[in-house]
C-alpha cells in the first residue's frame, strides 16, 4: 500500500494536499482527546529521526507522533553519531538505509540536505528543517493553528516580523500562507530581508513596524543573538527591540500573535504578549503533534487511501 | 595586437612527440586573423602547415571546418596536490578533446604555485606529460594569502605566463598596488579573480530571486564590480595592465566598459557557463552542486549583459575556468560542496551553440575570441593556419550534435554544468604544438 512521497518543502504540496493533511490532523486531534491516545495505523513501519542540529519541539513531536501511530522509532542526534567522525550525510543515509526504514525525518544545518539524502534512500524523507531553507511541518502546523483559532487563511492578512533572511520558518510559512490565499507583509530591518524577497514570494516588504497594524495575525520570528555586533545585521538587540519588538503598544486587541519558538522575551516579542490571551504560541506547540502524525500518515499511506476510509484505523488500539 | 608587454621568457612545454603529417581533404579552412576562408586541402607535414601532400595520410574533411586551435587562459590542472581530481596529463587530454591547443594553469594548488622551484617542477613535468603546450600562472602573493609578493622577477625568468591569486582576490589595495608597480620590471600580466570577500561573506550562489527562495546565502554581483573598479583605478594610476577573470555580473561589464573608455589597459574573459546558464539552474537541478561555481551563475539580466559585453568587445575572450572536483566532494549539501565545474571539452560546442547557432555572433568572431585574442592578450603563440605555422588547429563538425556526458570525459572529473544538454559543434581532430593529440573515436 505504500505510496511514499517525500515532503522536502511546501512547494511539494498543492492546496488540496494541504487541505487533506490538515483534515487528517483534525481526525488525529479527535483521537488525542481520548483516554488511550495510541492508534495502530503505522504498526510495523519504521521511522528514523535524524536530527543533526539542536531541536526540542520538532524532534519531540515527531518522535511522539510516530509512537502514537504505533511505528517503530529510532531517534539519532548529532552528537554521538558517526558523522562526528567525519562520515558524510550520504554514507550515514546509506548505512541507516540498510535497516529498511520507511521514513527518514531529517533536520540538518544545510539547505538542501534533505533533498540530497533523498537521493540515497528509497524511504520517504520529511524535512524537519534544513538550514535557512524550509521547515514545512512548521508551516503546516501554523496553518492548522490559524484555521482553528482565527479562521480560513484565505483572505487573511498575515504580518511576518523579524529575521526572514535566516529563517526556514519564514520561508515555508510565506509559501504556505500565500498558497492558501493569505496576503502577507514582511516587516523587518532591511539587513535581515533577502534581496528580491518580494519578487520571490509575492509578498509586500516593509521596514516600518507600524505596518503590522492592519494584520489579522502577527507572526514573530526568533531573533538569533549572533546576528548583532561587529559586521552584524543589527547594531544591538536593544535597538532592535525598540524598533521591531512586537508588544502591546504596537498591537490592537484581537490581533493574534504567533511564534515558532523558542522565544527571546524582551527582544523580538514582549513577555506580556507571550503570556497574553491573543498569543497562539502554546496552541502551535500542541498542534505540532497531530499535524506531524498527519504528515507521517500522509507520506506513508498518502493519496492511496483517504482518512476514515480504507485501512486507516482511527480506533484506539 | 600585441600592444602591451608580456613575458618574453614564457615557457609552454609539451610532452615530446613526432610532428604530425596529414592532409585534410576537402574541408573549409577558416582563420579570420590570417584572412583565410577557403574550401580545399590543408597539408601538415612534420607538424608544420603547408608543403607537399604526397605520401601523407589523408583525413576526409568533407563537410568539416578547420579552425585555429583554441587557447584557454584559465584552467585548473590540480597539480600539485589534488592529482586524484586532475593532473597535467588528464587535464591537457581534456583540452585536446575540446580542441584546445594551449592552456594556462592557475596556481591554487596544494601547495600553491608561489615560487620558482614549484614552477620549475611543474614546467619540467609538463614537458613529460602535457598533451598540449601548457603554461603556468604562479601566485601574486605568497601562499595566495594576499600579504607579501611572490618573487615576480624570479617567476618571470623561470617562464611564468602571467600572475594570479585565482580562487581568491588580492584583498589589500596596497599589496595590489605594489604588484602593479612591479609589472614594469617583469612584464608579467596580472589576471585577477575579482571579489570583495567581505561582501561575498558566506555566500554560495548568486544573490537574487533564487537564493531568496532557497534560503542560500548570496554572493552579490556588486562584490565583483567594486573590486574591478578598485583594480581598474589602481591600474590607471600605475599605468599597469590587468586582465579580469571570469566576469559574471552586469555591473562588472559596465565598470570594464568605462575603464576601457578611459584608456585603462584592462582586458577581460567570460566563461561558457556564465554565457549559457543562470541562477535558475541552481533551483532546477536535482543535483545543484553540479552548477555551483565562483563566481556564481547569475541572473538572466547579467547573462545578457555578458553576451552584449562580449559582442561589443568590452569582454575580450572566452576562458573555461575548468575546475575539476571529485564526485565525492560534490555529493554534499550545496553550501558544503566545492565551487567549480569542468569545461574544456564542452567550451567550443557550448559557445558555438549559444552564440553562433543562436545567431548572436559569427563563427569568425567566435574563433577570434577563443583562440587569437586570448593568445595575443597573454603574449602566447597565436594559432594560425597560414603556411609555415606550427600546426595548432582543430577540425570541427559544425553540424554534429552531442548530449554532454554521453561520452566519457577525458578529464578525471565529471562535474560538468552542461551535462545532459544537447550542443552543436563536434571536435573531430586536434593538432597541438605540431603533434596529433586528439581524434574522435567513432
Amino acid at each position: 500500500m505504500s505510496a511514499r512521497t517525500s515532503l522536502l518543502g511546501i512547494g511539494d504540496l498543492s492546496p488540496d494536499d494541504i487541505a487533506r493533511i490538515l483534515g487528517t490532523a483534525e481526525r488525529f486531534g479527535a483521537v488525542m482527546e481520548r483516554d488511550i491516545k495510541k492508534v495502530p495505523t503505522l504498526r510495523g513501519r519504521t521511522v528514523v529521526n535524524l536530527f543533526l542540529e539542536p531541536s526540542t519541539r520538532t524532534s519531540t513531536s515527531f518522535e511522539l507522533a510516530a509512537k502514537r501511530l504505533s511505528a517503530d522509532v529510532v531517534s539519532i542526534r548529532g552528537s554521538g553519531t558517526s558523522m562526528e567522525k567525519g562520515e558524510t550525510l550520504k554514507d550515514t543515509i546509506l548505512t541507516l538505509e540498510a535497516y529498511g526504514p520507511d521514513v527518514f525525518v531529517i533536520r540538518h544545518p544545510q539547505v538542501g540536505a534533505c533533498a540530497l539524502a533523498g537521493r540515497y534512500t528509497d524511504a520517504a524523507v520529511i524535512n524537519a528543517g534544513d538550514g535557512a531553507g524550509e521547515h514545512p511541518t512548521q508551516a503546516l502546523l501554523d496553518l492548522y493553528t490559524v484555521q482553528h483559532e482565527v479562521g480560513s487563511p484565505d483572505g487573511l492578512h498575515i504580518a511576518i516580523v523579524g529575521d526572514v533572511l535566516h529563517s526556514r520558518v519564514a520561508r515555508s510559512g510565506l509559501r504556505a500562507f500565500r498558497m492558501m490565499g493569505a496576503r502577507v507583509t514582511v516587516v523587518a530591518p532591511p539587513t535581515l530581508v533577502p534581496r528580491h524577497l518580494g519578487e520571490a514570494f509575492g509578498v509586500e516588504v516593509s521596514s516600518d513596524i507600524r505596518d503590522i497594524a492592519d494584520a489579522d495575525v502577527v507572526y514573530v520570528l526568533r531573533m538569533q543573538l549572533e546576528r548583532m555586533g561587529e559586521g552584524g545585521f543589527v547594531p544591538s538587540l536593544e535597538e532592535y527591540a525598540r524598533m521591531y519588538q512586537v508588544n502591546h503598544a504596537r498591537l490592537r486587541p484581537g490581533q493574534r500573535v504567533m511564534h515558532a519558538g523558542p522565544v527571546n522575551r524582551g527582544v523580538e516579542i514582549s513577555g506580556a504578549v507571550v503570556d497574553g490571551s491573543d498569543a497562539l504560541i502554546e496552541a502551535q506547540a500542541a498542534n505540532g503533534l497531530v499535524v506531524r502524525m498527519a504528515v507521517l500518515y500522509d507520506v506513508l499511506a498518502g493519496a492511496a487511501s483517504e482518512p476514515g476510509t480504507g485501512d486507516m484505523a482511527l480506533e484506539a488500539a | 595586437m600585441s600592444i602591451w608587454p608580456s613575458n618574453p621568457r614564457v615557457r609552454l612545454p609539451q610532452r615530446p612527440g613526432r610532428g604530425a603529417s596529414v592532409v585534410i581533404r576537402g574541408a573549409r579552412i577558416l582563420d579570420p586573423a590570417s584572412g583565410i576562408d577557403r574550401t580545399g586541402d590543408l597539408v601538415v607535414r612534420d607538424g608544420v602547415i603547408g608543403g607537399d601532400p604526397d605520401g601523407l595520410d589523408e583525413f576526409d574533411g568533407t563537410g568539416l571546418t578547420v579552425i585555429p586551435g583554441l587557447v584557454d587562459v584559465h584552467v585548473h590542472l590540480r597539480t600539485p596536490g589534488k592529482e586524484d581530481a586532475e593532473d597535467i596529463a588528464s587535464g591537457t587530454a581534456s583540452a585536446a578533446a575540446g580542441g584546445v591547443v594551449t592552456v594556462l594553469a592557475m596556481p591554487n594548488t596544494q601547495p600553491p604555485t608561489d615560487n620558482a622551484s614549484i614552477l620549475g617542477s611543474l614546467l619540467e613535468r609538463a614537458g613529460r606529460e602535457a598533451v598540449v603546450p601548457t603554461g603556468f600562472i604562479p601566485a601574486i602573493t605568497v601562499g595566495q594569502a594576499g600579504e607579501s609578493l611572490t618573487e615576480h622577477g624570479d617567476l618571470a625568468d623561470a617562464g611564468a605566463a602571467a600572475l594570479s591569486d585565482d580562487g581568491v582576490p588580492v584583498g589589500s589595495a596596497l599589496v595590489m598596488r605594489r604588484a602593479l608597480q612591479y609589472q614594469s620590471a617583469t612584464g608579467l600580466l596580472f589576471t585577477l579573480h575579482e571579489e570583495d570577500m567581505a561582501l561575498s561573506g558566506a555566500g554560495v550562489m548568486h544573490e537574487g530571486v533564487v537564493s531568496a527562495r532557497l534560503g542560500l546565502a548570496g554572493i552579490p554581483g556588486v562584490s565583483e564590480a567594486v573590486q574591478v573598479a578598485r583594480d581598474c583605478a589602481l591600474a590607471d594610476y600605475e599605468g599597469a595592465r590587468i586582465h579580469i577573470c571570469h566576469v559574471s555580473a552586469r555591473g562588472t561589464v559596465d565598470e570594464i566598459r568605462r575603464a576601457k573608455g578611459r584608456g585603462i589597459m584592462v582586458t577581460a574573459e567570460v566563461t561558457p557557463h556564465h554565457l549559457l546558464l543562470t541562477e535558475d539552474a541552481v533551483g532546477a537541478d536535482p543535483d545543484p552542486a553540479r552548477v555551483k561555481m565562483n563566481p556564481p551563475l547569475r541572473s538572466e539580466d547579467d547573462r545578457q549583459a555578458l553576451i552584449d559585453g562580449l559582442l561589443d568587445g568590452t569582454i575580450d575572450c572566452i576562458a573555461t575556468d575548468h575546475a575539476p572536483h571529485l564526485t565525492d566532494e560534490k555529493e554534499r549539501p550545496f553550501a558544503e560542496a566545492p565551487f567549480g565545474v569542468i569545461g574544456l571539452e564542452t567550451a567550443f560546442a557550448a559557445c558555438h551553440t549559444e552564440l553562433v547557432v543562436g545567431g548572436r555572433m559569427s563563427l569568425d568572431d567566435l574563433v577570434l575570441r577563443m583562440s587569437t585574442t586570448p593568445a595575443r592578450i597573454f603574449g602566447l603563440p597565436v594559432p594560425a593556419l597560414a603556411d609555415g605555422a606550427t600546426a595548432n588547429l582543430v577540425v570541427v563538425d559544425l553540424a554534429g550534435v552531442d548530449r554532454v556526458g554521453d561520452r566519457p570525459y577525458a578529464s578525471k572529473s565529471g562535474n560538468a554544468a552542461f551535462a545532459g544538454r544537447h550542443v552543436t559543434g563536434r571536435v573531430m581532430m586536434t593538432l597541438a604544438g605540431g603533434q596529433d593529440v586528439f581524434r574522435r573515436s567513432a
